[in-house]
């Protein structure tokens, strides 16, 4: 077991790679009632084009599938395993993003038997014809009350807006119509190619004794046999640099207007420390010229075409990324052109001042501390990272080496009139 | 856990704990929820966060904040039984964790002084320009609700089962009051509330209690103040329309149905409504999961929520809307199995292990245990934290049955699409 510690941060990280190649994480933190588990796959809603394993011929699966998997590994032939969750006392939950999917619980007491549950439902998948068909109509509610969510259709929007053929466009639930191809033959075919061991990661955090924690879950795993870790072969289409829409609308039961201008990254097959500070400086960017501290903020606020609902956002994985940057308003278009010119005056060199850059890198240091009280925020972010070949724990040394020169390069290669696009939902 | 200390007009909570990598400061101004205040309230609220003389613009006061290690500070309004409560909430990093010492929690009271003590005005009213901002985005605040399917069927259920009750009136206010607010008017309710409101602050973290309570005292002296008439709690006597149908352009239709539990928080019987809610709706061993979600397949939620102050009872589901006669007779049987003791022993110590554990999980945020511990300032009652575990221990199934037999079914809303 290697012994990683943060001294700063007052934290030690345990880790440990099992012979099946399962990574486990353990933060022991003291004085915490709860002990938080996240169990991850790195499968996600992107990845719909692959070679499943033993095959050798290339498969495209619905849309959604990885979303649905993640519903039915909860269902068992004994019934459901949030009532063994529930009767050990702790809550569980999942969620499928667009490169993970994640399942977790957490509990203030018998912390190895949900510890057990956790490992085991994940690992023994139990799908029927008739369990499956009973999830569509779930499902298919799922889709429909995301389908009436105008903030999250501004936010599916605007990435469709992004992207002509990468998968991040589809919506991670799928459609009523694409989860109706779903078959139990599919999803095991899914499951055998995405949650071998060595594509997971195990991340504990919480008053616990490593040593006994680590032990427990070798064990575990001793008693299950897996096959060879393989090479997972995903299939991805090339992505043209630019935005395939520079603009859209659509019109919803709503009353206020909603705006979101997209950048489209172009920072792809980025890794470790490169992509964190990457990702960083685009984070540090957007707070400099959105943050309720800028001044565009504060124009845009006397000027009433934004409230409260605005935000600005970055997010890079390996193969895609994008800046999202808006809210509510009552004239989108001129928030729209706003935005968008304010993105042209940095390139021009004007906006942006190193005063404000180290006012915004102190924000960001406050920001990770008081993340660091939530054991979600570290399983989960942590985990994150982890995939993509970062350490969560190294945010703020990153933090610390982000220049003025450093914003004022990545600037320049990431705003693009190119690679930008605006979305609106307007009123019918 | 808390020690409290009691000052001219205003209470002191500290909690001292070595969990967390911030310190937090929760500043709660209570009053009677009343239409004639409700919108002067919402509107005070967002005007005070917005500028100070020393902070004149909001540009200036976030940029102070980022100084400060990027302090978090917002302001939140709740409604707890027939209560309007405002909360100023900042979150500092504990000065230990950092390389440069600063006094960081010092510096976070005396800005939370600036706010509350200090804010830009102009005479005896506040600044015109803020005002007429906060104004426009309080009443787009208001009209947003309506985006969102959920919580607009949830405050439409709110609206229509307690109509003529205060607890019908929104947090935010009423859209068409907030016009009519002047700068001065808003200042006269400002002084208003600081001489009047029961007024609580709230310190949670690792910090030194004596040099702390030491700038409280300095920073924040209010008025001795002898309590504002509460709300007494009525039992309703009008009759509304039990069954309110609600079309608009939507595919998913939201069924939420309201009872009345007749019981609110620190009755003798609330623990055993805990559970009985437990056991109902409240988590995804449920019935209402169970019966609605696994079994019909009918929706992705289906839960119950308690209002523990007013005594509330509330089940939201989404549906497919030709799907509302199913949705609601399997509702109501579920009703019915609860109130005829169709649970068993091992279901109730299920309940209450997770019960149990949903609580120290609360207990483990900051924000979390000043929300609990404020319970007690609302109901005045003094449940701590081993009494409450204690209460819902002992919750034996006669008394989880006493509860179903309380509470009384009152009104189903139901949002659905345009197609009859």
């Amino acid at each position: 077991m290697k012994k990683i510690p943060f001294p700063q941060l007052n934290e030690q990280l345990y880790f440990e790679k099992l012979k099946n190649g399962l990574d486990v994480y353990i933060l022991p933190k003291k004085g915490f009632h709860k002990t938080f588990a996240t169990f991850t796959t790195k499968y996600g809603s992107i990845d719909d084009h692959f070679v499943p394993i033993g095959n050798q011929t290339e498969k495209i699966v619905p849309d959604g599938i990885a979303h649905f998997l993640e519903h039915k590994l909860f269902e068992k032939e004994d019934g459901d395993v949030f009532h063994t969750f529930s009767k050990q006392g702790a809550s569980a939950n999942a969620f499928t993003s667009f490169t993970r999917t994640a399942y977790l619980f957490s509990a203030t007491s018998n912390v190895k038997e949900n510890l057990r549950t956790l490992l085991d439902f994940v690992q023994e998948p139990y799908f029927t014809d008739q369990t499956v068909e009973k999830e569509k109509g779930i499902i298919g509610q799922e889709i429909q009350m995301y389908e009436d969510h105008p903030d999250w259709r501004l936010y599916f929007g605007t990435i469709e807006n992004m992207y002509h053929h990468h998968p991040v466009k589809t919506n991670i639930a799928g459609t009523i119509e694409s989860i109706s191809h779903i078959t139990k033959e599919l999803l095991y075919e899914c499951y055998h190619t995405f949650y071998h061991p060595s594509n997971m990661l195990l991340f504990i955090v919480g008053p616990v004794d490593p040593r006994e924690i680590l032990d427990f879950v070798q064990e575990n795993q001793r008693k299950k046999s897996f096959s060879k870790d393989m090479e997972i072969q995903r299939i991805r289409k090339e992505e043209p640099d630019h935005v395939l829409k520079k603009n859209r609308f659509i019109s919803m039961n709503v009353r206020i207007p909603k705006c979101m201008v997209g950048i489209k990254g172009n920072f792809i097959r980025q890794r470790g420390r490169e992509m964190m500070k990457t990702e960083l400086t685009v984070q540090l960017l957007l707070d400099m010229l959105f943050s309720k501290s800028s001044g565009q903020y504060e124009k845009l606020y006397n000027e009433g075409l934004i409230d409260d609902t605005f935000s600005a956002d970055y997010t890079q994985e390996e193969n895609f990324g994008f800046a999202l940057v808006g809210g509510d308003t009552k004239d989108p278009d001129r928030l729209a052109e706003f935005i968008q010119k304010t993105f042209h005056f940095v390139k021009k060199g004007e906006i942006l001042t190193e005063e404000q850059l180290n006012r915004v890198k102190k924000k960001k240091i406050g920001t990770f501390l008081r993340l660091l009280n939530s054991p979600e925020y570290i399983a989960n972010q942590f985990t994150r990272y982890a995939f993509n070949g970062m350490n969560l724990f190294e945010a703020v040394p990153v933090l610390e080496t982000i220049t003025f020169e450093d914003l004022m390069n990545v600037s320049e290669q990431f705003i693009d009139e190119n690679r930008m696009t605006s979305f609106q939902i307007v009123p019918k | 856990m808390e020690n409290i200390v009691n000052r001219n007009g205003i209470t002191f909570h500290f909690i001292r704990t070595e969990k967390y990598k911030t310190n937090t400061i929760v500043f709660k101004m209570l009053a009677p929820l009343i239409r004639e205040e409700a919108t002067s309230r919402a509107l005070l609220a967002y005007c005070l966060q917005s500028g100070t003389n020393t902070y004149p613009t909001t540009r200036e006061l976030r940029s102070y904040l980022e100084q400060l290690y990027g302090a978090t500070f917002n302001v939140n309004l709740q409604k707890k039984g027939e209560n309007h409560i405002l909360s100023f909430s900042l979150e500092v990093a504990n000065e230990k964790f950092l390389f440069e010492k600063e006094p960081l929690l010092e510096k976070a009271l005396h800005f939370l002084r600036e706010i509350l003590l200090n804010p830009k005005t102009n005479g005896e009213a506040f600044d015109e320009g803020i005002v007429q901002k906060e104004k426009r985005t309080l009443k787009q605040r208001i009209e947003a609700i309506y985006d969102d399917k959920i919580r607009y069927a949830n405050m439409r259920l709110i609206e229509e089962m307690c109509k003529n009750e205060p607890y019908a009136i929104n947090v935010y206010g009423v859209l068409e009051d907030v016009d009519r607010i002047s700068p001065n008017e808003l200042y006269e309710y400002y002084q208003k509330a600081l001489s009047e409101d029961q007024l609580d602050l709230y310190i949670i973290g690792d910090f030194n209690e004596e040099e702390i309570l030491e700038q409280c005292e300095r920073f924040f002296s209010f008025s001795a103040r002898t309590e504002r008439k509460r709300m007494e709690r009525k039992v309703k006597k009008e009759k509304n329309d039990p069954m309110i149908i609600e079309r608009q352009d939507i595919q998913q239709g939201k069924l939420n149905i309201g009872y009345r539990t007749n019981i609110s928080y620190g009755d003798y019987d609330y623990f055993a409504l805990q559970v009985f809610n437990g056991l109902f709706g409240g988590f995804p061993h449920s019935k209402l999961f169970l019966n609605v979600r696994e079994k019909a397949s009918l929706a992705y939620y289906a839960v119950s929520r308690l209002e523990s102050h007013k005594g509330l009872l509330m089940v939201m589901t989404g549906i497919e809307p030709k799907n509302y006669e199913q949705a609601l007779s399997i509702i109501k049987e579920q009703m019915e199995a609860m109130k005829s003791g169709n649970f068993s022993e091992e279901e109730l110590v299920q309940t209450k292990a997770v019960i149990k554990n949903q609580m120290l999980e609360t207990l483990d945020t900051p924000q979390g245990t000043i929300e609990v511990l404020y319970h007690n300032v609302i109901s005045k009652k003094n449940i701590d934290k081993e009494k409450w575990f204690e209460g819902i221990e002992k919750v034996t199934k006669e008394e989880v049955l006493d509860v179903a037999k309380k509470i009384q079914f009152d009104t189903i809303y139901f949002l659905t699409g345009m197609e009859e």
